[in-house]
């Protein structure tokens, strides 16, 4: 029996589109637009003003607090403004503008493919390395790096879970970076092993992609204290409570940390970094992207420098399919929507789907009959159906009893609802509601 | 110039399960049974089955049409399942003019007067039954004798049911392969043993009703019967008696695990599960009535709110 997560779940269709497509590297474009806040936390500061000269690597913009990330140029070439730009979430915010010239790099990067696995750093010195190279969780949560492998005074982790799930339908920029860099990842989780301290490593990796367990398994027996976990593929399994819960048979408690269970995760695509980060001393201003898509006439793995414009990323895909609904910046359950395609790639983007319009259109909302498959569905053991109306009804108090604080937002009991109820819409405006009148109440 | 897209927030997709779907399953999960009333009740069965599945909808519709002034949504089947069910808590030699108050008692009291598919307290169906049993309970407790009736349908030859029979101590049971088949006595859809698990089958594989309440009120009614037989066998029936007659198949499966009408979390269906079958046996064995499944079901529904408040999914990560 495989293992996975104990409550809820779902498994909708996986369309994995690119899956086994070789990772691509995507041309420079013209222009960059680097966003200052990429991360959960305070944005980060610029260091550079308009007609600065940079180079590929070059710090831009410093953290601006402790939760918080740096942020190198991705390009070499001329600062044209610092200026707001449309992000994924809709709003405009501060970015740097480069106008590229060139392909210069910053000296110090190691660019060569040379596989180095030696590292004679303390665990200061891997962390304080991760933290200058402005590393952030790259499954899309985005939460910078070196905060989560501080775990705070008193606590002590006792294992290091590495998700290479990928539970989202379409998106394959995990697995491809496991299929092509597999040496490169599990180097990777061994400094995060170093650097925190513990000495077992679980990596694990949904049934669905067998030749990436097969390929992990046979890389793992180089690695000492790195296990495979072959798990079975259910939604929302990267989620970061359900995966620890999957691969420990451990509940991290409402409000609580992973380290409550003595555990850390970290994303493939992160380990990846961390690896380059360290050996290589090269910051984090690419990743891998997927552009897929029923529509799209190639679904691709495309390597992109942070700050592209998705634009070039679909026209490197085969262009935008005529019949465009939906763009989305990320995948199908836990994506944004976007705007227009000149929205930049940042740290977080694991992909770009596009909709057709059918596809795009929600169908009539119809009254709840409880049939209680949201709860079924619900991976956190809420009752969607019930926050939802809290919410409808502005019954705060009640909503928190429920736990709506909790909430994960994977978006399983909209999915599900026969009567196609927004329920997660509902859910997180109320989460967030009572998350502000819980602050408040601290205060 | 820039290309506008639909913006909303995630999940972008949908599983595709719809009302409709689960109503029309549920429909499908009937039809074995809704044969067994066919072969054995004849013309009878069609005719109550016809008119109450008519009269629903059409109730429905005019009272979506003219008091709610909306858009009808007869197509989503509820009312159909509705109409199917009350003919199935019939029997089959009812006057068709009875059988279209209960179809308004059903539809317009136990439905639409609390807003229609979602918002009623009651299964909408056993409302219907429940206010003809009171209003013409001669008519509703003569059954027809299952077998030499197939065209006739109002003066077929009557008998009692089981559960009448044992309530009287007077009369002969039917031999078990016939409570299987569903050869005696008793409305259109309580007879067939067989033909209703089929339909229960049905609906677990296609994960339309989970096995919870099912299983928590035929076990609740089992254990409860067994131990009164095993006290005193000669009073008491043996407890597959109990499980075999009247509605409890019938409303085990299909009536109680009305989404609308039943608990949302697993522990509340058990606790509601086990309160239908304590209820059903404590009518079945001291109180006036021969058959208890109806008022059962109709107060643990009542129940229902009051059990979603305090007993809760399980939480991730408490005890």
């Amino acid at each position: 029996m495989l293992k996975t997560f104990r409550i809820g779940g779902i498994h909708p269709p996986e369309n994995k589109l690119s899956a086994g497509k070789h990772i691509t590297a995507l041309d420079i474009p013209k222009q960059v637009i680097i966003p200052l806040g990429q991360h959960i936390g305070a944005p980060a500061q610029a260091l550079v003003k308009k007609g600065d000269l940079v180079k590929v690597g070059t710090l831009i913009a410093k953290a601006g607090g402790f939760v918080s990330a740096n942020i190198h140029s991705s390009v070499s070439g001329k600062v044209n403004k610092i200026d707001n730009a449309l992000d994924s979430s809709g709003y405009r915010k501060p970015a740097v503008y480069i106008d590229v010239e060139g392909d210069e790099w910053e000296e110090t990067i190691d660019r060569t493919e040379t596989i180095i696995r030696d590292c004679n750093l303390s665990s200061k010195e891997i962390v304080d390395k991760i933290a200058a190279a402005g590393i952030v969780g790259l499954g899309g949560a985005t939460f910078p790096t070196q905060v989560k492998l501080l775990p705070p005074p008193g606590t002590k982790a006792e294992v290091l879970i590495i998700n290479g799930v990928e539970c989202e339908p379409y998106l394959t920029s995990d697995h491809s970076l496991m299929l092509e860099k597999g040496l490169e990842i599990l180097s990777g989780v061994s400094l995060l092993m170093k650097a925190t301290n513990v000495s077992k490593a679980i990596i694990g990796i949904e049934n669905n992609k067998p030749d990436a367990i097969n390929h992990f398994k046979k890389l793992a027996t180089e690695f000492k204290g790195i296990e495979i976990e072959p798990l079975k593929v259910q939604y929302p399994q990267g989620g970061e409570k359900q995966l620890i819960d999957a691969i420990i048979s451990k509940q991290v408690k409402s409000g609580a940390l992973p380290i409550s269970v003595g555990a850390i995760v970290q994303n493939v695509g992160t380990s990846f970094a961390v690896y380059e980060a360290v050996q290589k001393n090269k910051p984090l201003i690419e990743r891998i992207v997927t552009v897929t898509g029923k529509g799209v006439s190639t679904p691709s793995n495309f390597k992109v420098r942070i700050g592209t414009p998705i634009s070039t990323l679909i026209e490197a895909a085969g262009g935008i399919p005529e019949n465009t609904g939906k763009i989305i910046g990320g995948g199908p359950m836990m994506g944004k929507a976007l705007i227009n395609a000149e929205v930049p790639v940042t740290k977080g983007s694991s992909g770009i789907l596009i909709l057709s319009k059918e596809e795009s259109v929600r169908k009539p909302v119809y009254d709840c009959i409880r049939c209680a498959k949201c709860v079924k569905a619900c991976p956190m053991g809420l009752n969607p159906s019930l926050l939802m109306n809290a919410t409808e009804f502005s019954e705060w108090g009640l909503a928190e009893k429920n736990f709506i604080t909790d909430c994960i937002e994977c978006g399983s009991c909209s999915y599900t609802c026969p009567a196609n109820r927004p329920l997660l819409d509902h859910i997180r405006l109320g989460k967030a509601k009572v998350m502000g009148i819980v602050r408040a109440r601290k205060q | 110039m820039e290309n506008k897209f639909i913006v909303s927030p995630s999940p972008h997709i949908h599983g595709g399960d719809s009302i409709s779907k689960n109503m029309y399953g549920v429909l499908i999960a009937l039809v074995p049974a809704f044969l067994a009333s066919l072969y054995f009740f004849g013309l009878g069965a069609l005719v109550v089955t016809a008119t109450a599945v008519i009269a629903c909808v059409l109730f429905e519709y005019l009272i979506q049409k003219f008091l709610y002034k909306k858009q009808p949504t007869i197509c989503d089947g509820s009312a159909i399942l509705t109409g199917l069910l009350l003919a199935f808590n019939l029997p089959s030699n009812l006057p068709a003019w009875i059988i279209v108050i209960g179809a308004l008692a059903a539809i317009g009291i136990g439905k639409m007067s609390f807003g229609g598919l979602g918002n009623n307290i009651f299964n909408p169906a056993l409302v219907g039954r429940v206010f003809l049993l009171i209003s013409f309970p001669a008519q509703m407790t003569t059954w027809p004798v299952p077998g030499n009736l197939p065209m006739s349908y109002t003066d077929a030859e009557t008998g009692a049911t089981v559960l009448s029979a044992l309530k009287q101590h007077a009369g002969e049971l039917p031999t078990y392969s016939d409570m299987l088949l569903g050869n005696m006595g008793g409305s259109l859809g309580e007879v067939g043993a067989i033909a209703l698990l089929l339909g229960l089958a049905f609906m677990l594989i296609r994960k339309i009703i989970t096995w919870h309440i099912p299983v928590s009120i035929i076990g609740t009614v089992a254990i409860f019967t067994g131990i009164m037989y095993l006290v005193d066998p000669i009073s008491y029936a043996n407890p597959l008696i109990h499980i075999l007659s009247g509605g409890l198949l019938l409303g085990a499966i299909f009536m109680a695990t009305d989404y609308v009408t039943s608990p949302m979390s697993t522990n509340g269906m058990l606790v509601y599960g086990v309160g239908i079958g304590l209820i059903t046996t404590i009518i079945r064995l001291f109180g006036a009535y021969p058959e208890g499944m109806s008022f059962a079901i109709l107060i643990m529904n009542a129940l229902t709110p009051l059990i979603n408040t305090y007993i809760k999914p399980k939480h991730f990560g408490g005890k």
